[in-house]
């Protein structure tokens, strides 16, 4: 809780006068019984109407001013909540952005939004009610336990005593429910994550017929959750009634001791009891106050840490920060350059092993092998998304660690294995790569990805909603407008990770022809299973398990690698694959 | 209005707790008439002091012992109101939490497929939280309200009746004040929740698709958008906390002003002489005790607002329409045999882009038939037919001579197995999703089919087998192993017929053709589809449907299809066709 504290610096202010004007309503409160009694004693007394009526209007005036001190103290709460928490969410977001893909992979997308929107919010909330009610609250505790010692010094031992123990039942309370509630919102997270899954897998969930047993399982996470909160809620619900118990308690004492005292002439009398007794009776109503506080806060505290759990994560892929690398674009040093490079995903087996070779600038090379074999990791080290475990990867002569990202990943443009299209407009997609982007480049894109037949046919062309993940195109479609995306910033090297898979021959052999003219210097990068796709690609590498076990063209490849051999015969007939 | 309708709505839903409702009212009263009166003994005790030697000491004694016994009656009975409303309203989000997610399982699939997930899921957690949130304040604020202003008014109308009504005209005008607000300020609380759900569905987009943000290097554009979201919540979001908030000085403020017109009149008629001070002054307490939980249901008067604003969002959700029901009396399919006849169907996603047209075909029993064409003309379509997925606007599809809206949607999809293109996996264990659609197969029937789909291999390399947890949606596992996971999962299920729509375009030829071989020994006899582009996977099909703008335009074996020299053979001899 206390790390987030750095949230309410920019709202020092608010912080401080919000509580003053809630206190300064308090005291006006505290005057109006006095203004009344005068208005008995004096007016009353006297028959003295125009006493009472200006009086009278003396309460009116203290209302009206509480009234605008209230209302200055609640703008700074909303303002200084609301602020607090949309800072929270935006530098939340920002940190998310700057983790690697492993984190993201730890922390999960569904726990991510839970901690972005709800637990932001119970922090927010926590801010706005402290301000309103945690000044009054210890002003008149305190006020009270001064009054009371002023009366009696011997009597205020109660007071203290009730004071202490109010407090640490408080803190029991607190400490006892601040893991449950911790709890209680990863419990709200294992609901996210199914009801993610049970929309992201509706198909699979009614093609099996699992509505039922998927159904069993939000069941048992909302039972779950249902139960802990009851739990905790036997607890918290405790706080009231318990400092209702002690004050009371301590009621009952004061009238004892208080009529042994007044009983022994030691120099209290009866109104000194009246006056103790409704101290404490002040002290229960604010402890009140501050008992639904607590639960308030603690509930934050739980969020406070989750948020934080997030912040502490730090990216596994640091970013060089300076900026002046000097690249080395002449013909002969190699575009991409891998050299001795192992790779591995935590502490596992050995993704990739030993593997060198060179892509020169403008060529089209072709990574083929079995599933599983590391195309996709082999490729997403040259964008940096993970760090080599040895062995270098060289962009334009310069390891990948040396630059800063922008200026490495803004040079490749990347279709990813999964087509997945944002939310907004044909046009906002194509606009990703590069976003001043002209009608007449995405057009260009459009056309080259194959993809301008079925835009233009839309009502709106490429002004044309896109849903959530694209889904209101087909699986090839999809791909398509991925690659579009790719191309319209014309991105020095474009990667296909297996981005022909949806798409039909005819389709793939008219993208990749379009691919050719699109751009000459383009160097070109294609993750396939397919053989036709790159037979013509001016080098091949193959992968089997981890290894390059042949690199070359086509026909070399197909005369001396056997793995490659096989893949190809697997597709084509011996004619057709030397056609 | 609407605003009430909501409420009432969610008041339906805590019926089923009327019980603990009914004790937590009796709780209520109880402990609240025990602190209105605990006050009185007390008093009475103070009375039994006097002076110096002349206390009553019997006396004090058995009333502070009455005190004792009230205090744990409040105690004990505050417990139970506190906990019993904490368990309605827990129960109630529970309730709601499962209708909601029934629902995404009960409405027509174009319903999932057309909301945004981020916002729907945004509804299941933050929306019915609030609800939630919203019940436990109204119930503890109104239950010890009702009843602290239904006892001040007896005591006060056993004081002077005309006071007494004075101060009950007169506080209302507190209710007039909240509710004026409350009307201003819903607007904007309703927008602050549809706010809290873009940025989820913001989030859910975004942070899930991270690794094309960071290839694209969107994350500064994600950001700039994000905050727009997010400034936008924090101006109607500190705009509706403030007018909520507005509330509960303006409603103290009513009260004051009713304090001092009491006080006033009061002190004016005691002039007079109908009034004594002691009357006075026991008034102007009970007033004070009287408008204090009017004050009271106004400092929650945001959550309320909020809760309601939520519940808004998720009734919208509940009242959805769903699926066409299930015939009452459905038929169903013993031993299918897989005749499949699809009679002059049409259908299209949205009305004016017309996409399948009386589409006719008829698969006998153990037919193999493959469909290709070009993408989006209509392949996955027709298996969101087939598998009722989707309702066909005209037309019928019977499976053994039996309309498939005459059976259940379940039995219907039972005699199916299918991979599709976008293959899903759940987060759990590998044993747990191979298993989904079968639980119970054996260990040794779960591992022949892993084999048999060739995920044998990678699984058991994998740190803890068939029992490391897959993340969700796969993510630690490439799209390849995700197929070839999803097919072992189909060959468990041994369906009647067996889909597979594209279920192998992300896996190397090699693995395929093994998997082929081994799905073909599982399908003999038995009617299959198979969607594919890689056109030498299916040569060996009985029939090749090809498939263009949503209607079948050549139909018949590889070689017939070849020998025609029409739109299949361009399609097939285009990937021997040389790009330079």
């Amino acid at each position: 809780m206390f790390k987030l504290r750095r949230f309410l610096k920019d709202y020092k202010k608010e912080c401080i006068v919000g509580p003053l004007c809630k206190l300064f309503e308090a005291i006006l409160e505290l005057l109006v019984p006095l203004v009344m009694a005068n208005i008995i004693d004096v007016g009353v007394k006297n028959r003295d109407s125009g006493y009472v009526i200006k009086m009278g209007i003396v309460m009116i005036a203290l209302g009206a001013i509480g009234l605008m001190s209230a209302l200055v103290c609640q703008y700074l709460a909303s303002r200084a909540s609301q602020g607090v928490g949309t800072k929270l969410r935006s530098e939340l977001f920002l940190h998310i952005n700057s983790l690697s893909h492993a984190e993201l992979d730890k922390l999960g997308t569904p726990s991510l939004i839970t901690r972005i929107t709800n637990d932001v919010n119970q922090v927010q909330q926590c801010v706005a009610m402290g301000i309103r009610l945690l000044s009054r609250a210890p002003f008149i505790v305190f006020g009270s336990l001064i009054m009371a010692m002023t009366i009696n010094l011997k009597m205020s031992i109660i007071f203290f005593l009730a004071a202490a123990l109010i407090g640490i039942t408080l803190y029991l309370v607190m400490s006892k429910s601040l893991p449950a509630f911790s709890a209680i919102q990863k419990k709200l997270d294992r609901i996210g994550l199914i009801s993610r899954e049970n929309l992201s897998g509706n198909r699979v969930i009614r093609a099996f017929s699992k509505q039922k047993s998927e159904q069993e399982r939000i069941n048992k996470a909302t039972e779950d959750l249902a139960n802990t909160s009851i739990r905790v809620s036997r607890l918290s619900a405790l706080l009231s009634p318990a400092t209702y118990a002690i004050t009371d308690v301590a009621i009952i004492a004061i009238v004892w001791f208080g009529a042994v005292s007044v009983n022994n002439g030691t120099g209290m009398l009866s109104g000194d009891i009246i006056a103790l007794v409704n101290y404490m009776t002040q002290i229960l109503l604010a402890i009140i106050v501050v008992a639904n506080l607590v639960i308030l806060i603690t509930k934050a505290s739980a969020s406070a840490g989750r948020i934080n759990e997030v912040f502490e994560t730090q990216p596994s892929v640091v970013e060089k920060k300076h900026t002046d690398i000097k690249t080395f674009t002449d013909e002969k040093t190699p575009k991409i350059e891998f050299k001795d490079v192992f790779f591995t995903y935590g502490d596992g087996d050995d993704e990739l092993t030993d593997i060198s070779f060179e892509i020169m600038r403008g060529q089209t090379v072709g990574i083929i092998g079995g599933t599983g074999c590391g195309k996709s990791t082999l490729i997403n080290l040259i964008p940096r998304f993970y760090d080599v475990k040895s062995g270098e990867v060289n962009f334009d002569g310069v390891n990948v660690k040396e630059y800063p990202f922008t200026q490495l990943r803004g040079q490749i443009g990347i279709v990813p294995q999964q087509s997945v299209l944002f939310s907004g407009t044909i046009r906002d997609n194509m606009k990703w790569q590069n976003k001043d982007a002209t009608d007449d480049d995405i057009v260009r894109a459009l056309k080259t990805a194959q993809a301008y037949d079925f835009v233009s046919k839309l009502k709106n062309g490429i002004d044309s909603h896109v849903e959530q993940g694209g889904k209101n195109f087909s699986g090839g479609q999809r791909q398509r407008l991925c690659i579009a995306r790719a191309i319209t910033g014309n991105p020095k090297v474009l990667i296909l990770d297996d981005s022909f898979s949806a798409l039909d021959f005819a389709t793939d052999a008219a993208l990749r022809k379009a691919l050719k003219a699109f751009t000459n210097d383009m160097t070109v990068i294609i993750v396939t299973q397919r053989c036709s796709t790159i037979r013509n690609a001016d080098q091949i590498l193959v992968l089997d398990d981890g290894c390059l076990v042949g690199k070359g063209t086509h026909d070399y490849l197909f005369d001396n690698c056997e793995t490659y051999r096989e893949i190809c015969l697997s597709q084509l007939n011996e004619a057709e694959a030397k056609k | 209005m609407k605003n009430k309708s909501t409420v009432s709505k969610v008041l339906k839903k805590i019926k089923p707790y009327s019980g603990y409702l009914f004790l937590s009212i009796i709780s209520a009263v109880i402990s609240v008439s025990l602190t209105l009166y605990i006050p009185v003994l007390v008093g009475d005790a103070i009375d039994n002091i006097i002076d110096a030697g002349n206390v009553n000491f019997k006396n004090v004694g058995i009333l502070l012992g009455y005190i004792a016994i009230g205090v744990v009656g409040v105690t004990v009975f505050q417990w139970i109101m506190n906990y019993f409303t904490n368990v309605i309203s827990y129960k109630t989000v529970r309730d709601l939490r499962r209708e909601v997610f029934a629902k995404f399982n009960n409405v027509p699939l174009s319903y999932i497929d057309s909301h945004s997930h981020g916002d729907l899921i945004s509804r299941v957690i933050n929306d019915i939280d609030a609800v939630g949130d919203g019940l436990t304040q109204m119930f503890l604020q109104l239950f010890s309200g009702v009843v602290t202003i239904a006892g001040t008014l007896i005591f006060m109308l056993m004081i002077d009746w005309r006071i007494a009504l004075t101060v009950v005209i007169l506080t209302p005008l507190s209710l007039f004040v909240a509710s004026f607000i409350g009307k201003l300020s819903h607007r904007r609380f309703t927008r602050q929740q549809i706010l809290q759900g873009d940025i989820s569905s913001y989030v859910e987009e975004h942070v899930g698709n991270q690794r094309i943000v960071k290839s694209f290097l969107y994350e500064q554009r994600a950001f700039e958008a994000f905050e727009k979201y997010n400034n936008e919540l924090y101006d109607v979001g500190f705009k509706a906390q403030f007018a909520g908030a507005l509330a509960n000085p303006s409603t103290r403020f009513v009260n004051a002003m009713v304090y001092a017109a009491v006080g006033i009149f009061g002190a004016l008629t005691a002039i007079v002489g109908t009034l004594t001070i002691g009357q006075i002054s026991c008034f102007l307490t009970y007033a004070n005790q009287y408008t204090k939980p009017f004050n009271e249901v106004t400092g929650v008067l945001t959550q309320l607002q909020t809760g309601i604003a939520a519940a808004a969002r998720v009734f919208e959700v509940l009242e959805a329409a769903d699926e066409q029901p299930d015939p009452e009396n459905p038929v169903t399919l013993e031993n299918c045999k897989g005749n499949i006849k699809i009679d002059d169907v049409s259908f299209s996603y949205t009305k004016d882009k017309p996409l399948i047209q009386h589409f006719t075909l008829d698969v006998k029993s153990g037919n193999h038939v493959a469909i290709v064409g070009p993408t989006g003309c209509g392949k996955t379509t027709f298996i969101n037919l087939l598998m009722r997925f989707y309702e066909t606007d005209s037309g019928k599809i019977t499976i053994d001579g039996v309309d498939i809206r005459e059976m259940t949607r379940d039995g219907l999809r039972k005699q199916f197995g299918m991979v599709l293109q976008d293959s899903w996996l759940f987060s759990g264990t590998i044993m747990e999703n191979l298993k989904y659609g079968n639980e119970n197969a054996t260990e040794e029937e779960v591992i022949k089919a892993a084999k048999a789909a060739y995920a044998h291999g990678f699984i058991r390399r994998m740190p803890n087998g068939y029992n490391t947890v897959i993340s969700e949606g796969g993510g630690n596992l490439s799209r390849g192993q995700i197929q070839l996971l999803c097919i072992a999962r189909a060959m468990l299920t041994n369906p009647a017929i067996l889909i597979l729509d594209e279920a192998t375009s992300s896996i190397d030829t090699l693995t395929e053709i093994r998997v082929q071989k081994a799905f073909a020994r599982i399908m003999e006899g038995r009617t299959s589809f198979v969607v594919a582009h890689r056109l030498s996977t299916i040569k060996e099909s009985d029939v090749i449907l090809v498939m263009k703008d949503g209607n079948i335009i050549e139909q018949g074996s590889h070689d017939e299809l070849l020998a025609k020299n029409g739109f299949y053979s361009v399609l097939y001899n285009s990937q021997f066709a040389k790009t330079s």
